[in-house]
Order: C-alpha cells, then structure tokens, then sequence
C-alpha cells in the first residue's frame, strides 16, 4: 500500500513535471533551415512519365525555429521548385520574418500551387507545449 | 498531511529548477551559417551559389536597348508585371520607389527594370508614363510575346492570360530579383516586403 503510494508520487511528478518541461523550457533547434531537396536524376525520371511529388503542397515552418525555408537542386538540370528557379547544385534559402500564410506559384505541383504557412514562435506554456507535441508526433 | 508535503516538496523543487532553467535561456542562433552567405542575412530568398542572372536585350521605355550588361556596376531589381495590372504591380512599383527615395545618393547605383508580361497592351510609351509616375529613372522593357516568353523561362516567370476580351488580366510572378553590381542573380524577393527590407538588402549588395 504504502508502496502504491509512493509510485503513484513519483510517477505524479514525472508527468507534472514532464509537462512543465514541455511548457516551460526554451524550444531550440540546431539549424532554422527547414530542408527540402530535388534528387539526382529527377528530370530523368519525369521525362519518363514518372510522377514525382518532391515538396509538400503545404510547408508548415516555426518562426524562431525553423523560419528558413532552404531547397537543393542535386539534379543535373534547372528545376522549379517552389517558388523560384533553382539551378543544378543550387540551394535557395527564403528567410520568413513574420507569422502569415504564403502562396507561391509552384509549377513542381499539379495545381500550381504552393502554400508555406509560418506559424508564431511558440510561447511558453501551452503555445509551447503544443508545438512540441506536433515536433514529436511529425518526427514520430 | 505528510504524504501531501511529500508531493509538495519534490515538486517545487521541479518548478523552481524550470524556472532556473529559463533565466539561462541560450541565446537564438543566427538563420544561416556564418560562412553561408559572407554579406549576412538579407531579407529576400539568396540564391547560393549565386550564378550569372541571365541577359536578355529588348526594346525599352525610353527607346533605347535595355539589357542586363549595361547596368553592370550597379545593383538591378529586376521585376515582371504589367501596366495594367491592378493591385501588384502599382504596390511593388511604389515600393522600389520609396527604396529608391530612402537609399538617399547611394539609389544612383541601383536600377529598376520592369518587364512587361503584356506586350499587346504595354508599348514603350505607355510604359515610359506609367512608370514615370512612380519614379522616373525606372527602365521598362517590352518586345515580341515569344522572345519575353524565354526571358520568363530563364527566370522561372510564369504568365497566364485570365479572361477575355480588351478587358483581360495576367496572372503573373510576383516576385522581384536582385542582381549585384557584376551581373550575379543574388536574391528573390517575394511579394509583400515592404521599402524599408529592399533598402537592407540592396545596402548589403553595394556593399558588397
């Protein structure tokens, strides 16, 4: 009983603290950059038929923690990719400054369509908590 | 009673070592790598490498030739539009001038090229007014519909006709590129940004 008792106390302040953690302390990454890359033989492949899905339509960025949106070419040859022309062995790194939902034509996409949603730094306590959350299970 | 000081105690300690923890908060890291981009973080998407901005060489506003080689020593912001263009293209126009007007003495090496996406309505003339209103060292650039059509290609420049009739509008990139004084396509801005990021920006390119 008084067993029971002493889990049910420790396993009280795991999870209180655990979660005060999660709230509390700073989120930090090691890189803003938010990488997506097009891979050799790309052109190949679509010039064959293939149908090639390379970026997301929707690129949900973090402001303070992953705020740069960063696309490689690694192909041999020139590539729309998101919004912009982006040469072989060429990395373009689009910086975003404030919280907001961007659309750029996108010929990489079926629909033309590429929508980047930058979302605020996640301020401690619940903001927070939930952006770990979301880091957890999207890595999941 | 004791046990209820038994959860207490462990967790305020929890609490106060947090809180503890957030005074030390490590100080946020720069959005690139130092030895990425030498000039520092510019507000516009960077290009890295940066490669040659491709030439081009068509009819202008002011009746001359405008190709990219001619500007070379200055900066050149280089934008796709048309005149008749409703909301996009009168707010990038107004905001390269006010850049233009804020850069002070240091805007002499910076040069406006506006090329048309509409060449059936966007003569030289009609571009020479429209862009004299908004500052009238601004360059316009027109030419048959074909040979403008590989100028977009080579910049990822996409314009779609929508509607019909003399009534028409293009949808088109909205986007302006910033080259260096020595022809290198360095930046893309998007749209949206306001003077005060442009002038960052091109600083950072004339100073280069």
């Amino acid at each position: 009983m008084r067993n029971a008792k002493r889990l049910a106390i420790v396993l009280a302040v795991l999870v209180v603290g655990g979660l005060g953690w999660a709230a509390l302390w700073p989120v930090a990454s090691g890189s803003r950059e938010q990488l997506y890359q097009i891979p050799r033989g790309t052109s190949e492949r679509r010039l064959a038929g293939e149908d090639l899905d390379i970026l997301p339509h929707t690129i949900r960025l973090t402001l303070g923690q992953k705020d740069v949106l960063a696309l490689k070419n690694n192909d041999a040859a020139p590539h729309i990719f998101g919004p912009t022309l982006i040469m072989p062995g060429q990395t373009f790194r689009l910086p975003f400054t404030t919280a907001s939902t961007n659309s750029f034509v996108c010929t990489a996409h079926a629909d033309g369509q590429l929508t980047v949603v930058v979302d605020p730094e996640p301020t401690p306590g619940w903001q927070r908590l939930r952006w770990r959350w979301r880091s957890m299970t999207e890595t999941v | 009673m004791t046990a209820t000081r038994s959860i207490f105690l462990p967790l305020g300690i929890l609490f106060l070592l947090t809180a503890v923890a957030i005074l030390f908060v490590p100080g946020r890291q720069a959005p690139f790598a130092a030895d990425s981009i030498p000039s520092g973080p510019m507000k516009a998407g960077t290009f890295d490498p940066p490669q040659t901005a491709p030439d081009f060489s068509l009819p202008a506003s002011d009746g001359s030739e405008v190709t990219l080689s001619r500007y070379r020593g200055k900066v050149v912001l280089l934008t796709f539009g048309f005149t008749y263009c409703a909301a996009v293209c009168p707010t990038t126009m107004s905001t390269l001038a006010q850049a233009r007007a804020k850069l002070g003495k240091a805007a002499d090496d910076v040069q406006v090229i506006f090329v048309t996406v509409d060449p059936a309505r966007d003569d030289s003339a009609s571009m020479q007014t429209y862009l004299a209103a908004f500052d009238p060292t601004f360059v316009g650039a027109t030419g048959k519909p074909e040979i403008l059509a590989k100028v977009r290609e080579k910049y990822g420049v996409t314009a779609v006709k929508q509607g019909t009739g003399t009534d028409y509008a293009m949808a088109h990139t909205s986007s302006i590129f910033l080259i260096d004084r020595s022809g290198k396509l360095r930046a893309m801005m998007p749209f949206g940004h306001d003077a005060a990021d442009f002038v960052h920006d091109v600083r950072i390119l004339l100073d280069a």
